[in-house]
C-alpha cells in the first residue's frame, strides 16, 4: 500500500495535498484497493460550487461497489478531473497522480489539522483488517 | 419461504410485552367487532362452488363478447399462440427476478433479447429490463432527469396530452421530491395544444420535458423541432410511445428523444383488467449510468463460452444502499419475455403489418364516422389508430346504447379534460373488421336519432 508522507489523509480515505491555497483531493491507494477496477466516476458539482467538509464530493463506481466520496475540507471548487469521466481506471493505475478528483481552494487552512498524517492513515488502515 | 413464529418465540414476545396472551393485544376492540356473526350460507362442495363462481362470471363482458372501439392506453389485439406457449413454460413461468443472476441463464437471455428489441424499436442504444407498466416508466423518466442534473433543475415539464394516468402516477412518485415541480399541463391550458408550445415553459431549471407519440388521442406530431428547443435549454427530452405504432412510424431516437418510455402491453400482454403490464425504458447511451431497474448484457466466460450477466444495476439499493435513486429492484420479466416473443415472431414486417392494418382501419373508420349527421372527426393533425369524435350528445349515453348492440365504445374524455366533454377516443385495431365499422356508425346513427 503506497502512503505518500506529503500527505494529509480522512478517515473517509481522502487525501489532500495542498498547493498554496489550493487543496487537490483524491482517494487513496488503500481505498482504490478495497474498491477493486473503478468503472465510474461522477462529480455531481461545477466549478465555483460550494465544497463542504464532510459533504458528498463525487461517487466512485467499481464492479463491486458503489462509494461516496468526502470532501476532506471545506472551501469554494476550482477545478473537477475531467479525465476521470472517460478513463476511470485511472483510480486504479494512479490514485494519487493523475487521478486526482477535485481542486479546492481553502477557506480554513485549519481543518486540514483534523486530518491523519501518512504514519497516522497507515495505523488506521491496519486498524481495520 | 413463509416461517411461522414458534410457540416459544410467541411466549418470549409476549412476556416481553408483559401480556399473557395474543388475545390481550386486541381489547382495545370491542368484543362485538372482534367476532362478528358473518351472515354466510352453507358451505358449498368444489365442484358447487366452481359451478356457482362460472355462473357469475358469465355475467361479465369481454372483449372476446363484443367489438371493442375503446383504447386510451391499453389496446385489444390478436395474441399469437406462441406468446402464451413460450412464457408458460415452467423456467419462465414460475421464476421470479434472478437474485443468483449468473445460474438463470434463461431468464438472463430472455431479457437480453428483449433489450435488444425494445432498443431496436424506439431507435435507442439501451433498455432496461423493464418497469412495472407505462406509468410507472414515466414517473422513473422524472427520477432519472431530476438525478442527472443533481437535483439542480427541478422543474418538469409534461404534456397535457401524456396520459392523464401517467401525469397522475409521476406526481404521486415524485411527491417525495421536495423541490420537484410539475408543470405543463395546468387546468387553463388547451389539452390539443402543439407539442411545441410547451417551449415556452421550459428554462434553466428543467430537467425534463416529457410527451407521448402518438399521443393520448392518437395524434403523431413531428417532435424535431421540439427536440432542438429542449436540448436548447439543456434538458433531456422524453417521449412515450406506444411501441406497435414504431412498426410505421418514425422511431424517437431518429429525432432527438434522450429517453424514450412507454407501455408495452401493445406487445403481446393481455388486456386482463389492467395489468400486469409493461413498462418500457430505453435511454441514450450517455444515460446508462441513471438508468434504473437493471441491464443485462452478453460476455464471454473463461473458456470462451457465451453467456449472459447482469451488467448494471447502478441506481439499486443493493449496490448503492441509501444512496440509491430507484426501489425498483425487480423487472416484469415474464411480460417482457411475452413482449419479445411477440415481437420475433412478427417479425420487424409483421409489425408493420399490423401497425399498417390498425392505421388503415382506423382511418376507414374516421371517414365513416365523419359522416354520420351530429359526428365529427378531429383530423386536423395525423394520428395514428385513435382518434377524437365529438358527439352531439353525452359519450356516456352514446356508450349504453352501442352496448345494447353489442359494442364497446370509445373513451369518454370528459372524464379527464372538462373542456372534452361531449368528445369521445376511438380506437381501432386489427381485431375489427370492416363490418364491425359499418355497424358502429349505423347504431351511432341511430343513436343520434333515437
Amino acid at each position: 500500500m503506497q502512503t505518500p508522507s506529503d500527505l494529509k489523509y480522512s478517515k473517509t480515505d481522502e487525501w489532500v495535498k495542498l498547493d498554496g491555497s489550493i487543496a487537490v483531493i483524491g482517494i487513496t491507494d488503500y481505498a482504490q484497493e478495497q474498491l477493486s477496477d473503478v468503472v465510474f466516476v461522477e462529480v455531481p458539482f461545477a466549478v465555483g460550487d460550494a465544497a463542504t467538509k464532510g459533504k458528498q464530493c463525487a461517487t466512485v463506481e467499481s464492479v463491486k461497489a458503489a462509494a461516496e466520496v468526502n470532501f476532506p475540507v471545506s472551501g469554494e471548487i476550482s477545478e473537477i478531473n475531467e479525465a476521470l469521466s472517460s478513463t476511470p481506471e485511472l483510480l486504479n493505475t494512479d490514485p494519487f497522480g493523475k487521478a486526482w478528483i477535485v481542486k479546492v481552494k481553502i477557506k480554513d487552512a485549519a481543518e486540514l489539522g483534523d486530518l491523519m498524517d501518512a504514519a497516522a492513515y497507515i495505523k488506521y488502515c491496519e486498524g481495520r483488517h | 419461504m413463509f416461517i411461522p413464529h414458534t410457540e416459544s418465540e410467541t411466549g418470549e414476545m409476549l412476556k416481553a410485552l408483559g401480556l399473557k396472551s395474543i388475545d390481550e393485544l386486541f381489547e382495545d376492540i370491542p368484543d362485538k367487532y372482534r367476532f362478528p356473526k358473518l351472515d354466510l350460507p352453507p358451505a358449498l362442495s368444489e365442484m358447487e362452488a366452481f359451478s356457482m363462481v362460472q355462473a357469475i362470471s358469465q355475467s361479465n363482458e369481454s372483449t372476446q363478447d363484443l367489438i371493442c372501439f375503446l383504447g386510451a392506453g391499453a389496446y385489444n389485439h390478436y395474441i399469437p399462440a406462441v406468446v402464451d406457449a413460450v412464457i408458460s413454460r415452467g423456467e419462465f413461468f414460475t421464476a421470479y427476478t434472478p437474485y443468483q443472476p449468473e445460474i438463470s441463464q434463461g431468464t438472463l437471455q430472455a431479457v437480453f433479447e428483449y433489450q435488444s428489441l425494445i432498443a431496436a424499436l424506439t431507435g435507442m442504444d439501451v433498455s432496461n429490463a423493464s418497469h412495472y407498466d407505462g406509468a410507472t416508466a414515466c414517473a422513473e423518466a422524472g427520477v432519472l432527469a431530476f438525478h442527472h442534473f443533481f437535483g439542480k433543475r427541478p422543474r418538469i415539464v409534461i404534456s397535457p396530452s401524456l396520459h392523464p394516468h401517467y401525469r397522475e402516477t409521476m406526481r404521486t412518485y415524485l411527491q417525495g421530491y421536495a423541490d420537484v415541480d410539475i408543470v405543463g399541463d395546468e387546468s387553463g391550458v388547451n389539452p390539443l395544444l402543439h407539442p411545441d408550445q410547451l417551449v415556452s415553459k421550459v428554462d434553466e431549471s428543467t430537467s425534463l420535458v416529457l410527451v407521448q407519440y402518438p399521443d393520448f388521442f392518437g395524434r403523431i406530431f413531428d417532435l424535431s423541432s421540439l427536440a432542438e428547443s429542449v436540448h436548447e435549454k439543456g434538458a433531456l427530452l422524453g417521449v412515450a410511445v406506444n411501441p406497435l405504432s414504431l412498426g410505421l412510424l418514425k422511431p424517437p431516437g431518429e429525432f432527438g428523444a434522450d429517453i424514450v418510455v412507454g407501455e408495452g402491453q401493445s406487445l403481446g400482454i393481455p388486456l386482463s383488467f389492467g395489468g400486469p403490464y409493461l413498462g418500457i425504458f430505453a435511454t441514450r447511451k450517455e444515460l446508462v449510468r441513471k438508468l434504473a431497474g437493471r441491464l443485462v448484457g452478453e460476455s464471454v466466460d473463461q473458456q470462451g463460452r457465451k453467456g449472459y450477466v447482469l451488467t448494471l444495476t447502478a441506481r439499486e439499493q443493493h449496490i448503492r444502499r441509501e444512496k440509491s435513486t430507484s426501489n425498483i429492484c425487480t423487472n416484469q420479466g415474464l411480460m417482457a419475455l411475452a413482449s419479445a416473443v411477440y415481437l420475433s415472431s412478427l417479425g420487424k414486417n409483421g409489425m408493420r403489418a399490423v401497425a399498417n392494418l390498425c392505421y388503415q382501419k382506423a382511418h376507414y373508420a374516421a371517414s365513416q364516422i365523419a359522416r354520420v349527421p351530429g359526428f365529427a372527426v378531429l383530423d386536423d393533425v395525423p394520428f395514428f389508430h385513435e382518434f377524437i369524435v365529438h358527439c352531439p350528445d353525452s359519450v356516456e349515453e352514446i356508450n349504453l346504447h352501442l352496448l345494447d348492440h353489442g359494442i364497446l365504445g370509445g373513451y369518454d374524455l370528459g372524464c379527464d379534460y372538462p373542456t372534452l366533454k361531449n368528445h369521445m377516443l376511438i380506437a381501432v385495431t386489427e381485431m375489427v373488421d370492416k363490418e364491425d365499422i359499418d355497424l358502429l356508425t349505423e347504431i351511432l346513427g341511430e343513436a343520434h336519432h333515437g
